[in-house]
């Protein structure tokens, strides 16, 4: 499959942007990838941190086996080769990173050569997807927070040690609007993979972004890597303001300096941090520390075996299930919502026992995932019993999602859950029983009802619902209506 | 005689308590030291409780252990909980590690008494422990003369007779060449069979540490000590440590010797004659030797002088005054990492992180630090070769005997050529023994070098073994302590 052609966005007069990605996850392991120290995010600063982990000296780093099998998950999801790979030392010296190094793996990472299918259709090339620690945390105390004017700093090492997977796409993604499309289908695969939980505002899944823009067919052009990327929302704001400014720059006749630039979300700008020139020499050598790791054919397949569907093939299950209005576009968007959340199994759970799938739909994605922790726990019996009630008229489409929130709350039986708040719908005959009397009791009004005023329905289903101290459900008494017209 | 194996057993039956072990040799210590200074740090309290709970244990019944009151010395690169591990440096000047190195661990679990951290070349980058921050140790035979380094304090103290068993690390010979020029047994074991956990790095792909003893035997009950996996070391052998004691007077009948030339020729005639007689030793007791030719070994120094540095330029980037060790305020972050590191390390260090920063650098990495580990396998390949016609390798530990001390300080080249009998070893990460083989015209140590292939340590003592029973009678050094005893 290729890529369709995307069309140059408009207000880049022509100039075809050119963008790659690369994403930093952490991964959700028990421990830190080279000690026995809790990888925990929010606890009290410099408490989940060892000799290895703060690189005191004579300390060494035993490599996180859980680690590797998520990195392997990663690069299984994204259809990349798996290869026995190497860490490397990355020098530099910095005071939140213990060793003055950060152990990654450089030339010989653990995945290469894989690729992501965006929801339109298009596929970004992967180029690798490879393992490293992450660094401890600066706060700048004083001098508005930045290093140089400081008073002093803190670090908290807790992160320090961290495992994180870099994931490198190729420089395949052409519009802003697409590369948010990437970075949230890459975040739908960490968390499908169980490998990330993908929250960008605590930093477990952080973005940079490399933008440069050509003529169309021509050269790529200089490139500036963007940093400092803390949402879906600054990711595509900086790239469309990083491109106009590129734009600007390459159409007054300058030329674009290859740069590390930082973006102000604030300000709404990005601004050079360093140059090509100032760049660090990480003087990069194979770790002595470490040996190389070799997974074997064995557990390459366990772990494949592990990885299930990814969202992708998900989202096509679900629109299976609707027939042709599946890919349309409201229908589609809630697929991507039932899928984000993971609540795919609950929605088909209950389309198998016999809840149609535009219900099962709605209900899944609106109401479900509102609160999509505890729908991931609903016991899917219980949901689709819900659903049976509402879908044979017994709750109403109100009633439904109100015991479908208490369902939610604490569990429970839907049916008892829907007798307590009074739901227990009349049986179809103590209704038509109830009918009866308002109409004997109101001849004036029927006779203009079946002499075709629809208003008066509603002047019944009232009297209906007061009679019945409003267990009457409206759309049962609306077909008691309807069938006495005819 | 009393060696640390016949300390052990009066110790294991009683016949004396651990408790007198360790106050004869703290004793010694105390009344000898300060002419030697082998000991950076005498740890007479610690040692004092080791053995009064070791005597306690005896007296239940309990097994104290093999090495069980074994008064050891251990180089202060080792690290020791709650005491502090300077390396020689200021830079760690006040530092105390949290927790033991794994060889202290299992010390401890043998019963044997750490009773000391001794004196070495600041982070062991040295040929002659004259550059500690803490001041030179003097070689007991000759105490205007280098010990030689970078673990002088450790081949110092088991010289001079302060303890019987030290712990040294050796990189490119740091502990062959200090136990060759101070009259003692030095081993370097196969890189991967002792945990380097605990072992302040020097140059993690060729840090080794091993024994220093008076006597062979004592030296491979030492290694079966302290070696064996350790999961806390990525790069230690998943496969039990080799046997050395069992097998240690098998001898060396129909043994293949081989001769390197280059481990011969170019050193100093009193030390090739040592060499050459050594060779005569195992051929009557046996052994079957051939000189031969490994040209490549010549190679060694030149790559190891990349490759240590460029390691060690990366291990010590992290004092930087941040988290531990000397801080020197600066007005930024960088200017203290800056000034920290300025007043925190000698001369030898900065040298040598120049050295490696600049043999990684972009731009020079292919030719220097890629070229020295293409030297590196060749090393390995021409050893291999050579091992197929020999078993073992005979040669000199050191080109020269002692020199005096101050002599190539202003010169690091010649104090780098001390080096070159002993790097090969551990770029092929191959064990390699000396033991004390006569001595030259004006009574310094003459040591000769056994050198076998990865995880021949059996091979390595069993040779060393034969020639200590016709190596020449030792002489006491003079500054021999009270409780030195020979061999």
């Amino acid at each position: 499959m290729t890529p369709p052609p995307s069309p140059a966005p408009a207000g880049t007069r022509g100039w075809e942007p050119v963008i790659g990605l690369e994403v930093h996850c952490e991964l959700r392991t028990v421990t830190k990838l080279f000690c026995g120290c809790r990888n925990a995010f929010g606890d009290e600063p410099n408490t989940n941190i060892c000799p290895t982990c703060l690189g005191l000296p004579g300390s060494l780093p035993v490599l996180n086996a859980m680690a590797v099998e998520l990195a392997m998950r990663i690069g299984t999801a994204l259809h990349c080769d798996i290869r026995p790979s190497l860490f490397h030392r990355k020098n530099y010296f910095y005071p939140d990173m213990p060793k003055d190094y950060q152990i990654s793996q450089y030339d010989e990472p653990i995945n290469v050569n894989g690729w992501l299918e965006l929801p339109d259709g298009s596929r970004v090339g992967v180029e690798r997807a490879h393992m490293e620690e992450d660094t401890g945390k600066t706060s700048h105390i004083g001098g508005g927070g930045r290093i140089h004017d400081a008073q002093y700093s803190l670090v908290d090492y807790n992160r320090a040690g961290v495992p994180l997977v870099e994931i490198v796409s190729r420089p395949d993604i052409r519009s802003a609007a697409q590369a948010r499309l990437y970075a949230a289908e890459l975040r739908g695969i960490l968390i499908a993979t169980g490998a990330s939980d993908g929250r960008m505002e605590e930093g477990s899944m952080r973005v940079d972004a490399n933008v440069s823009v050509r003529r169309p067919d021509a050269e790529f052009g200089t490139r500036c890597e963007i940093k400092n990327l803390n949402s879906l929302r600054s990711l595509v704001r900086a790239i469309e303001y990083e491109i106009t400014r590129q734009i600007e720059v390459l159409e007054s006749g300058g030329t674009v300096a290859q740069q590390t630039r930082h973006w102000d979300e604030d300000q709404g700008t990005t601004g050079a941090l360093r140059s090509k020139e100032e760049a660090f020499d990480y003087r990069y050598f194979p770790e002595p520390d470490l040996v190389r790791v070799v997974p074997d054919a064995s557990w390459q397949a366990e772990v494949a075996a592990a990885v299930g569907a990814m969202p992708a093939d998900r989202r096509a299950g679900l629109a299976a299930l609707l027939g042709p209005e599946g890919s349309t576009g409201a229908k589609a968007d809630q697929i991507a919502t039932v899928v984000e959340h993971g609540l795919d199994a609950l929605m088909t759970a209950a389309v198998s026992a016999g809840i149609g799938p535009a219900l099962a739909l709605a209900r899944t994605a609106n109401e479900a995932s509102a609160d999509p922790e505890r729908a991931r726990a609903l016991d899917p019996a219980a949901y689709t019993a819900l659903l049976r009630m509402e879908q044979s008229g017994t709750l109403s489409a109100t009633q439904a999602k109100d015991v479908l929130g208490a369902l939610l709350e604490n569990g429970g039986d839907p049916v008892e859950l829907a007798r307590r708040r009074g739901y227990e719908a009349l049986a179809t005959d103590s209704l038509a029983a109830v009918m009866d009397e308002l109409i004997a009791a109101h001849p004036d009004e029927w006779q203009r009802y079946l002499g075709g005023d629809n208003k008066l329905a509603g002047f019944f289903t009232g009297l209906a619902m007061q009679a019945t101290d409003k267990k009457a459900n409206g759309k049962a008494v609306a077909q008691e209506l309807q069938r006495r017209r005819r | 005689v009393t060696t640390a194996l016949v300390l052990a057993e009066q110790v294991r039956s009683a016949a004396v308590s651990a408790s007198e072990v360790i106050e004869r040799h703290l004793a010694a210590i105390d009344e000898s030291d300060g002419a030697v200074h082998a000991f950076l740090r005498v740890l007479h309290d610690d040692a004092r409780r080791q053995a009064a709970d070791l005597d306690d244990r005896i007296a239940a019944g309990e097994d104290p252990g093999p090495l069980a009151g074994v008064p050891v010395a251990v180089k202060d690169n080792l690290c020791t909980r709650g005491v502090p591990t300077t390396c020689s440096s200021r830079i760690l000047a006040d530092w105390c590690p949290p927790y033991d190195a794994t060889v202290i661990e299992r010390l401890r679990h043998a019963g044997a008494v750490v009773v000391g951290k001794t004196n070495l070349d600041e982070f062991a980058m040295g040929s002659s422990t004259e550059n500690s921050a803490f001041g030179p140790t003097h070689n007991p035979y000759a105490p205007d003369r280098v010990p030689g380094g970078s673990s002088g304090g450790s081949a110092a103290a088991v010289a001079a007779g302060l303890v019987p068993l030290a712990l040294g690390s050796d990189t490119g010979g740091s502990i062959r060449q200090p136990a060759a020029l101070c009259g003692v047994v030095g081993m370097k074991p196969t890189y991967g069979t002792v945990s380097r956990f605990g072992l302040v790095a020097f140059a993690s792909s060729l840090d080794q540490i091993g024994p220093f003893s008076a006597t062979v035997a004592d030296a491979a009950a030492l290694f079966e000590v302290i070696g064996g996996h350790d999961p806390l070391d990525s790069t230690s052998l998943d496969r039990p440590a080799p046997r050395a004691v069992e097998n240690l007077d098998d001898g060396v009948d129909g043994l293949r010797v081989g001769l390197p030339r280059e481990l011969v020729d170019g050193v100093a005639p009193e030390v090739a004659a040592q060499v050459r007689r050594a060779a005569e030793v195992l051929a009557a007791a046996g052994a079957t030797v051939t000189e031969c030719s490994i040209p490549e070994l010549t190679l060694g120094l030149p790559a190891y002088y990349l490759l240590a540095p460029a390691e060690a330029s990366s291990n010590l980037s992290r004092y930087d005054g941040v988290r531990y060790g000397l801080r020197v305020d600066g007005e930024d972050v960088e200017a203290m990492m800056r000034a920290t590191r300025a007043a925190g390390f000698g001369a030898e260090v900065k040298r040598r992180i120049m050295l490696g920063t600049y043999a990684l650098s972009a731009g020079y990495y292919d030719a220097y630090y890629g070229q020295a580990q293409k030297v590196r396998t060749l090393i390995i390949n021409a050893f291999g070769r050579a091992y197929k016609e020999a078993d073992v390798l005979l040669g000199a530990t050191t080109p020269t005997t002692a020199f005096p001390l101050g002599a190539k300080v202003d010169d690091p080249m010649a104090m780098y050529m001390s080096d070159v009998c002993t790097v090969p070893s551990n770029l092929a990460g191959h064990p390699a023994i000396t033991i004390p083989f006569g001595v030259d015209a004006e009574g310094l140590p003459i040591g000769v070098q056994v050198l076998a292939p990865a995880l021949c340590e059996p091979l390595v003592f069993r040779t060393a073994a034969v020639l200590e029973g016709e190596a020449p009678a030792p002489v006491a050094p003079v500054l021999a302590a009270a409780t030195w005893t020979g061999r």
